[in-house]
């Protein structure tokens, strides 16, 4: 695998069983996506976007292909190693947020470090470190009931982001938000994208979304219709 | 990690309280189930011990084989020595000899001829030594309904319905005319000393209760005993042993060739008592069961709910990296937790309800007028040393069985499909 590469997909097919059949949701898919990539999955509804994803995290098998994440080749990996690669490696930032109700945000921040196994000191400092990214400090002790919905994925990004991995996985992380949180927390993710080269993909029909990408990979029908790289993209200063 | 779950426990009330609750409320219901169930029959066999059978009682073979005739001719003759035997032999159990008899009450008015008459039945039991425990056992004390314990050898205590019918008074003499074990006319007055109500009902129209030296003078028997009753120190029947030291005691002490040599039964030989007992044991633990298996599906529900309505965790969870078998093992040992903790607690609540029924007893005879029902008519239910852990049948075992079964979801379902069920939630 190349050193730059962080995943590599060959000719990549994804079935479903669907009644007596089966139903085609990705069909020979070969890409890879580089370190520090800022791409976004666009297609329209049903083309394929969360499969893919869902493939890259571990968390759904190819039919056939091959799928290589962080130097992991997934084809033939047990349930136990796929769970090591997300929890060192990749960071998921879902549409609906995900958090834990009963605890705080502190404490939903340090989830993913305590399945890590880190020491209690070295948990808090990354914590705090995760919540003055998202500008969060204010609200460590909060639930998140008592959140808005833009502080609630503000908590789901440091928790992503807490254990520095070097991937973000993120399906739909606008949807539920209105335009300014979607900016806010776009521009987070582009910081973080600067200043950790974190990885992100995301999976996307948001216009605001589609303007921080750096690479935009057009899915048809499980396809990969179109591979744009973004040199200029519309709401991301600097480079 | 462990400190961080039972944090989440202890705060997620919709999940941990309400199945505290519920589990710790099926925990009592158990627990008082059994307590009643084994205070009732105990205390059938109780009122069945002291009346009429004992834990084990001795008579001679031939008594044995009339003992509906009342055949004082055959009674016990040598019991001290027979008294000693025993109380050498089976130190867990003290014996009370007691004279069966039956004959003719006679109620005179002031110049001696008869004002009344009835047939009656005597029991004459130790009343009045030092260390004697029938008064106690009887529970006389609260059942006097009018006059005195009795005092003196002579004095009876009349059922109270008897002593209405023959218009007796505390104070008054009743003469016994009837036979002497040998077989003579006899006559004895006895004073009567109060009257009592069993709370048995049936017994008292025709019932004397006598000291058993009065009617030894009465009947011409001194030294001697229609029956010996043994009783468990602690007056729990215990039908299996009693059966074995009846076999044993017979074995050693009942001839075949002298009618009266001794011969001993256990409460189970006598008045079909055997087929009561069985039978209720068989419902007891029948009800028991189709109880636990309800409050164990109930159990079940509740863990295959608070499963369920976790999957959006769960998926979460599988996401961050933890693995399916520890998002399995730690949700089991959350259930394990609150099973056990609900338990604990559910099982104390069942044991001192249970406790408060056995020392003050629910006093239904209100909900039984009009019956004629042989029973007391206080419920009473009893601590057994099972009360202790039935509970945890359900507690800790059907809740965590509800959980296994929900946490199969975790590992058959695609994790993917996992995550379209978390996708919905929101
Ligand atoms: N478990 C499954 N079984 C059968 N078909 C499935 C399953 N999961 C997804 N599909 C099908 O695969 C196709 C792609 O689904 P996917 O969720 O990847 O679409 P998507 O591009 O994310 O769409 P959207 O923009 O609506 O989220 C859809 O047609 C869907 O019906
Ligand atoms: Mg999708």
């Amino acid at each position: 695998m190349d050193d730059n590469h962080i995943v590599e997909i060959r000719e990549l097919v994804k079935r479903y069983p669907v009644g007596g059949g089966h139903f085609t949701a990705l069909r020979d898919v070969t890409t890879d996506v580089v370190v520090g990539e800022f791409t976004g999955l666009v297609g329209p509804s049903g083309s394929g976007k969360t499969t893919l994803l869902n493939i890259i995290g571990g968390l759904d098998a190819p039919s056939e292909g091959s799928v290589t994440v962080l130097d992991m080749p997934l084809g033939g990996k047990n349930h136990k190693e796929l769970a090591h690669l997300r929890r060192e490696g990749i960071g998921f930032i879902f549409q609906t947020f995900n958090l834990l109700p009963v605890y705080t945000v502190f404490e939903n921040v340090e989830f993913p470090l305590l399945l890590m196994g880190m020491n209690g000191e070295d948990r808090r400092s990354a914590v705090n470190q995760a919540l003055e990214w998202v500008d969060l400090m204010d609200k460590v002790k909060s639930r998140p009931a008592q959140l808005s919905g833009g502080e609630c994925q503000r908590v789901a990004i440091a928790r992503a982001i807490v254990k520095k991995p070097k991937l973000i996985i993120a399906d739909e992380p606008t949807a539920n938000l209105d335009a300014e949180n979607s900016h806010n927390v776009m521009g987070l993710m582009v910081n973080l994208n600067r200043e950790l080269s974190t990885s992100f993909m995301f999976a996307t029909h948001d216009e605001k979304v589609m303007g921080y990408l750096t690479r935009i990979i057009h899915l048809i029908d499980g396809r990969i219709d179109e591979d744009e790289q973004v040199s200029k993209p519309k709401y991301r200063e600097g480079k | 990690m462990v400190r961080f779950l039972i944090k989440g426990v202890l705060r997620d009330r919709s999940r941990s309280l309400l199945s505290f609750l519920i589990i710790g409320g099926c925990v009592t219901l158990t627990v008082f189930l059994r307590g009643f169930f084994v205070g009732f029959l105990d205390d059938m066999l109780r009122q069945s011990a002291v009346l009429l059978t004992g834990h084990v009682k001795v008579t001679t073979r031939a008594y044995a084989e009339e003992a509906d005739l009342l055949p004082n001719d055959l009674a016990i003759l040598e019991v001290d020595s027979l008294l000693t035997v025993l109380s050498a032999e089976y130190p867990d159990l003290f014996w009370s000899p007691r004279i069966t008899f039956a004959g003719l009450l006679d109620i005179p008015d002031e110049n001696g001829e008869t004002r009344t008459q009835s047939p009656m039945m005597g029991i004459a039991v130790d009343l009045l030594s030092e260390d004697t425990r029938q008064p106690e056992l009887w529970d006389l004390a609260p059942k006097i309904t009018r006059g005195r314990l009795p005092r003196e050898p002579d004095e009876v205590l009349l059922g109270e319905e008897f002593a209405s019918r023959l218009e007796v008074e505390p104070g008054e003499t009743a003469t016994f005319i009837g036979a002497t074990m040998h077989g003579g006319f006899t006559t004895y007055n006895f004073r009567v000393a109060g009257m009592v109500s069993l709370g048995v009902s049936g017994i008292g129209d025709y019932f004397i209760l006598a000291d058993l030296e009065g009617a030894r003078q009465a009947l011409d028997m001194e030294g001697t005993a229609s029956e010996i009753f043994g009783f468990y120190k602690d007056m729990y029947y215990d039908d299996p042993a009693a059966v074995a030291l009846t076999a044993g005691f017979n074995r050693i002490h009942k001839r075949a060739d002298d009618a009266y040599s001794p011969f001993m039964q256990a409460l189970r030989d006598q008045n079909q008592m055997g087929q009561i007992v069985d039978i209720a044991q068989i419902e007891m633990w029948v009800i028991i069961l189709i109880f636990m298996t309800v409050v164990t599906i109930v159990l079940w529900n509740l863990g295959l709910m608070s499963g369920l309505r976790r999957y959006g965790e769960f998926g979460m969870r599988l996401a961050m990296g933890e693995t399916q078998g520890h998002v399995f093992r730690t949700t089991l040992g959350e259930s394990a937790v609150i099973g056990l903790g609900a338990s604990v607690v559910g099982t104390a609540v069942g044991l001192l309800l249970t406790y408060l029924v056995q020392e003050v007893g629910i006093d239904y005879s209100s909900m039984m007028e009009g019956y004629d029902f042989p029973m007391t008519l206080v419920m009473r239910a009893k601590v057994t040393p099972d009360c202790w852990f039935i509970g945890f049948i359900p507690g800790v075992f059907a809740t965590m069985l509800g959980t296994i079964l929900a946490g199969r979801g975790i590992y058959k379902r695609q994790l993917s499909q996992l995550f379209k069920e978390l996708e919905l939630e929101a």
